[in-house]
């Protein structure tokens, strides 16, 4: 490798003493990339995108915080106020927090569509769960910081859930707490593991590049890269497409950060946290709500939380329940409205989260409309139903190639994209 | 098998159905939402209004602040909404705060400064509590994000007073209180203050002015992250724009060939 020669005469002084060179000119400009990629690819970057941001501002953000029970909720006000700039950065790591859970799910659904989590993907898959339970507890830890009346709330509710395991459960709850409530131990380790975490994230996100380098991107077609004729190059093509797509995603991210910047968060969490004073409601940030009404539509606390669970859980072994030799949606017509009946499942189950269980359902679509569904349809019931068919989901992907006729596949990649551009 | 995707289509339209089937508007007794305002700091452009800030303050300080605090607000913070730094420090000489522990190791009360943050009216939450009927009255610097509709919902709650049977003894009936009996008795009624710039001393304009001072106290970057987010988009737009140029350039060539 590092007999590689570059015209740059620097590059090549650097090369000979540490081989970094020749993995990024690799990269931009030798490793294959499909040449028919459509935006759908252009998450992955982006949520590197928000890491890299969350982390910048993290760290600064952590320069004027103070992890204490007595003054957490003080220093983020005077980070708002009274530090230079502070407002910026708070709404920033806020928003961008909402905004990478928003990439990370378009990203996911994405390899789900053209399926991307299939042979030889299945570890890239895996390490992408993993780095999504990694982004939630960071999420979760976060959102205990300020402080607020939610943070605190959603902490109790949250760590309370492992006491339902059966025996050790609520000695581990007071271990999780370092005590005998959330209070300032639980704080602090908080603290602590919300500060580390980004960075575990960050290690796994290379393992993530490294399984995608090697097993080479997938397509919409789904199909094999057939020969040089079927790829381009990283640069210009992808570097140009990344740039547009890093350009609207910063239109919307400053849409809200400068124009709404509390619309994705919860008033309650304005108010000092206060160990007295139960909330009318609590209720998670909005990208835990799916899962969270999951957790409450089954009545038994310890059923719930493995519930809750595996409905992460089952993502795991996805690459091994969908069976179908086909990866992509566009020729699988029965597996195409089974994904978009399941996109509608998982938007149903976030308004569910986000509602008291005995109320009337409420379908809301934030900023247009929002309806009741029928007076008998308690918020319970329409997340039993939902959660059952969430589940019915995966458990019929074994099955669904024993009667799903599959389109004919196109001979390759570039012979797919001469026949469209001739049209 | 095209029977079999025909059946699919079928389920997902019945079960979008489902979803769909609207039936009685919402349920009698719901909480009414504030109604919204038009207020100078709405939309991208908004910036607040000083002379309303100024009467809001004034309402504040002339009646909300014998029951509440105003925590995260200094003295110097007045100059944010036009007062100059001679008028913060008059204003400040007018209360007392505890002094730091003198050589003698006393603390006893002294002039406040402009660095000094808003002082409370009670010693604690208790005393608070106990002077009003069993509720103490929350700091209201935060208020204006604190609860659902922000300043829409203070001018609600400012002007929904209404009387009502069944209403428990010490308790208020207000339509946009959530649970609608509220320990406050509604603080304003018209005339209370005098206004020095000749505007009528309603109860809506008091409310009004009062919501305007509250959401620069819950907000006072409000101005700043707004005028910096219109100069951000319209770099943005650009940079979008000349982006997608270069973009459909060197797509063009992909297709190709
Ligand atoms: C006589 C004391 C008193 C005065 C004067 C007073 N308040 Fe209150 N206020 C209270 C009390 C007590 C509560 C708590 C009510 C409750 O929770 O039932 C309260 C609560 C509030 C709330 C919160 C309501 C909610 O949603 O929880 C707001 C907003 C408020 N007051 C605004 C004001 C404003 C603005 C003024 C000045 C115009 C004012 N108050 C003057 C005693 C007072
Ligand atoms: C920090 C979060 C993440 C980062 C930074 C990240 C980054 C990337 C990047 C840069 C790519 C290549 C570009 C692309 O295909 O879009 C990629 C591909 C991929 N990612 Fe992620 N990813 C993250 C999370 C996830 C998660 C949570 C999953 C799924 C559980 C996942 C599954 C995949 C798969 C299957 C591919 C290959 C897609 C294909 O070739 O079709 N990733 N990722």
């Amino acid at each position: 490798m590092s007999s590689k020669q570059f015209k740059n005469p620097v590059a090549n002084w650097v090369e000979k003493r540490l081989p970094v060179i020749s993995p990024i000119h690799h990269t931009l400009f030798e490793h294959p990339f499909p040449r028919n990629l459509n935006f759908m690819w252009n998450f992955g970057s982006l949520a590197g995108l928000c890491l890299v941001i969350m982390i910048v501002t993290g760290i600064v953000l952590a320069m004027q915080y103070t992890p204490n029970t007595a003054d957490a909720f003080g220093s983020v006000e005077r980070i708002m106020r009274d530090v230079n700039s502070g407002w910026l950065l708070r709404y920033l790591h806020m928003n961008v927090a909402s905004f990478f859970f928003i990439v990370v799910y378009i990203h996911m659904f994405r390899g789900l569509y053209y399926g991307s989590y299939k042979a030889p993907r299945e570890l890239l898959w895996i390490i992408g769960v993993v780095i999504l339970l990694l982004m939630m507890a960071t999420g979760f830890l976060g959102y205990t910081l300020p402080w607020g009346q939610m943070s605190f709330w959603g902490a109790t509710v949250i760590t309370n859930l492992f006491s339902a395991i059966p025996g050790v459960g609520d000695a581990i709850v007071t271990w999780l707490w370092g005590g005998f409530s959330v209070d300032n131990p639980t704080l602090n380790r908080f603290f602590v593991l919300h500060f580390l975490l980004p960075f575990v994230i960050l290690g796994v996100v290379i393992l993530h590049i490294l399984a995608l380098h090697t097993s080479v991107s997938n397509n919409p077609l789904g199909i094999e890269i057939k020969g040089p004729q079927d790829t381009i190059s990283f640069h210009p093509y992808f570097t140009i497409k990344d740039m547009l797509g890093v350009c609207v995603f910063l239109l919307l991210l400053c849409a809200f950060v400068f124009f709404m910047p509390n619309d994705m968060g919860h008033p309650d969490n304005y108010i000092p946290a206060d160990p007295l004073v139960t909330p009318a409601h609590i209720v998670p940030e909005w990208y835990f709500l799916p899962f969270y009404a999951v957790l409450r539509s089954i009545p038994d606390k310890l059923m719930g939380v493995i519930a809750m669970f595996a409905a992460i859980g089952v993502l795991f072994i996805l690459p091994w329940l969908d069976r179908s030799p086909v990866r992509s949606a566009r020729f699988r017509p029965m597996f195409r409205v089974m994904f978009w009946a399941f996109l509608v499942i998982c938007y149903i189950l976030g308004t569910v989260g986000a509602q008291a269980p005995d109320n009337v359902y409420v379908f809301v679509v934030p900023y247009l409309f929002s309806f009741e569904v029928s007076s008998w349809m308690t918020v319970l019931t329409v997340g039993q139903i939902t959660t059952a068919l969430y589940f019915l989901f995966f458990l019929s992907l074994p099955i669904l190639p024993l009667f799903e006729k599959t389109k004919p596949l196109p001979a390759s990649i570039s012979e797919a994209v001469l026949s469209k551009s001739e049209k | 098998m095209s029977k079999m995707n025909k059946t699919f289509k079928l389920v997902t339209a019945a079960f979008a159905a489902m979803v769909v089937s609207t039936s009685a508007a919402f349920a009698a007794g719901d909480l009414v939402k504030a109604p919204k305002q038009d207020w100078s700091f709405n939309g991208p452009f908004g910036v607040f209004d000083r002379a309303s800030q100024q009467r809001g303050f004034q309402i504040f300080q002339e009646v909300c602040a014998s029951c509440h605090s105003l925590e995260y607000i200094a003295f110097r913070n007045l100059t944010d909404i036009g007062f100059s730094a001679d008028e913060a420090k008059a204003v400040a000489a007018e209360y007392q705060v505890p002094s730091e522990p003198n050589d003698e190791g006393e603390i006893v009360d002294r002039a406040a400064k402009p660095s000094d943050f808003w002082p409370s009216p009670y010693a604690n939450a208790k005393e608070a509590a106990a002077t009003n009927n069993g509720k103490a009255p929350p700091d209201l610097s935060l208020m204006a994000k604190a609860r659902v509709g922000g300043a829409d919902y203070i001018y609600g709650l400012l002007t929904g007073y209404e009387d009502h049977e069944g209403t428990p003894e010490n308790l208020h009936y207000n339509k946009y209180f959530p649970g609608y009996y509220i320990a406050m008795a509604a603080p304003l009624s018209d005339g209370a203050v005098d206004y020095v710039d000749g505007t009528p001393n309603t109860v809506e304009q008091m409310a009004k002015d009062v919501s305007h001072f509250l959401m620069w106290a819950a907000e006072p970057k409000l101005e700043d992250r707004k005028s910096l987010g219109v100069r951000v988009m319209l770099f943005l737009l650009v940079l979008t724009f000349i982006t997608f140029l270069a973009y459909r350039r060197v797509s063009k060539k992909v297709k190709g060939h």
